[in-house]
């Protein structure tokens, strides 16, 4: 039978917790970069000039569809070919989840924004706002609020798709875990262990969105259900 | 002083003619009922007046100058005419201060506490000092709509587009509002007001309008109008508007 041991695991936790550092700087840019990006992109599709709409659509359909892993790949040995800058894994890393996600989240902001009824943008205009006042005062707060359960979704994904990197050499929470497992020779309970992390942080995560929902719900309109 | 001139309004959606060649003066201090079968074109002409749709044809005039298509041009005049919508279209994620106080922030950009200061009043001027707090979730259909008149007001408007404010309201919340815009045209406001209430365009309005398939049918006094129609199709409308009632 197998006897469980976690004393080796625990031992290297330093290790760990500077993989869980690596991870969440990784997550934590892509989601800021991603962000900002994917809400100008969407405000590109969105526009009628079709030279800002298309370029937009493309970026996001590219970034939808082709696997993460190659994106990678590609940022990481491909564009450093081309343009002939030095990638480090963190770069290449940060790069490909900032605008993966941004197509992501430019489809979230999309679809938010849309989802308003026109009788705000008629409200707004009919005050005298222009089409950008109306946006930034009236439609994106109340897109945002009814995005944040879709935010949440793409965020808590995205974290996961971040342990690609340890394929590039980037010593994240998943590559610290499999040196650990190497070196123990206990790869069950360091994996375990790893899927503990990302379960307790991820929850975390999950349980402010929530209190920040509820937050945003004293105006009554509410994803709270 | 005739402050709003239309001339020629046609618009068309896809092969539908709405309005066909709309003219209308409309002198300082006119309250003007607007009245009409649904699809007679009465809201549209309305909401060609402050532009939230484009006409295909003719001009309006404001204060002696032709408004022009560009951008600028339309929000500048938008800011001096108000509208208040049949579905109010308060914003909800903002107070009733907050709501009122949005076009003297964003548009006019007010300093905050004179903002403030202003909102209340229009407020107090609607009767509802006292939600200034709520959110529009909070309040009943006929406090949302005084909160959208008080944001119209707000902004100074030389004239005032009602279209249907009471038609999305339960029969009693219709007083309130229509009592708040009685009190406006007590005040002297300049208003074109689309409704179905005839009792209160009789006795608010200086001149009542039939529209019928998207052109001026009939006009004069409420009295030459709603007591004695020329015109067989007004006669109509008012008498089926009159078959249920006691």
């Amino acid at each position: 039978m197998y006897v469980w041991d976690f004393t080796p695991v625990l031992a290297n936790a330093g290790l760990l917790a500077q993989g869980l550092v690596n991870t969440l700087k990784v997550t934590g840019t892509a989601l800021a970069c991603g962000l900002v990006l994917g809400l100008a992109l969407a405000l590109m599709r969105l526009s009628r000039r079709r030279l800002a709409a298309w370029p937009a659509g493309f970026v996001i359909e590219v970034f939808r569809t082709t696997p993460p892993l190659v994106q990678l790949f590609w940022f990481f040995f491909a564009l450093p070919l081309i343009i002939g800058v030095e990638m480090t894994p963190f770069l290449a890393a940060a790069v490909t989840f900032s605008i993966q996600s941004s197509a992501f989240f430019a489809e979230v902001f999309r679809g938010g924004i849309v989802s308003i009824e026109r009788g705000q943008w008629e409200a707004a205009r009919a005050i005298g706002m222009t089409q950008p006042q109306a946006m930034r005062r009236i439609i994106l707060p109340q897109a945002v609020k009814r995005m944040i359960p879709a935010f949440m979704e793409r965020a808590i994904e995205l974290m996961k798709t971040t342990t690609l990197v340890a394929t590039i050499a980037y010593a994240d929470l998943l590559f610290a875990a499999n040196e650990i497992a190497q070196k123990t020779f206990r790869p069950l309970e360091t994996f375990t262990v790893a899927a503990l992390i990302y379960f307790v942080v991820i929850t975390a995560f999950s349980l402010a969105a929530r209190r920040l929902e509820r937050r945003f719900a004293v105006s009554g309109e509410t994803t709270v259900h | 002083m005739t402050i709003l001139h239309v001339q020629g309004l046609a618009k068309r959606f896809g092969s539908h003619e709405v309005l066909s060649g709309i003219d209308l003066d409309v002198a300082k201090g006119e309250r003007i009922a607007i009245l009409g079968a649904s699809g007679s074109g009465k809201s549209t002409l309305l909401r060609c007046i402050n532009f939230m749709e484009m006409p295909d044809a003719g001009t309006v005039t404001l204060d002696g100058k032709v408004v022009g298509r560009r951008e600028r041009e339309l929000t500048a005049v938008r800011q001096r005419i108000g509208m208040v919508f049949q579905q109010f279209n308060l914003f909800p994620h903002m107070t009733a201060l907050g709501n009122v106080m949005e076009g003297l922030r964003t548009v006019r950009r007010m300093p905050k506490a004179e903002a403030a200061a202003r909102a209340e009043r229009e407020l107090a001027r609607v009767g509802l000092s006292d939600k200034a707090a709520h959110y529009p979730a909070h309040l009943s259909g006929g406090q949302k709509q005084r909160v959208a008149i008080a944001r119209a007001l707000a902004m100074d408007p030389e004239l005032l587009l009602f279209d249907e404010p009471t038609s999305a309201l339960d029969p009693e919340l219709v007083g309130e509002v229509l009592g708040v815009i009685r009190a406006l045209a007590e005040e002297g406001c300049t208003m074109l007001l689309v409704t179905h209430e005839l009792g209160f365009a009789y006795h608010v309005a200086t001149r009542v309008i039939f529209l019928a398939d998207g052109a001026i049918h009939e006009q004069g006094t409420p009295d030459e109008v709603l007591k004695d129609p020329k015109k067989e199709r007004t006669r109509a409308f008012l008498a089926r508007h009159k078959e249920f009632s006691l």
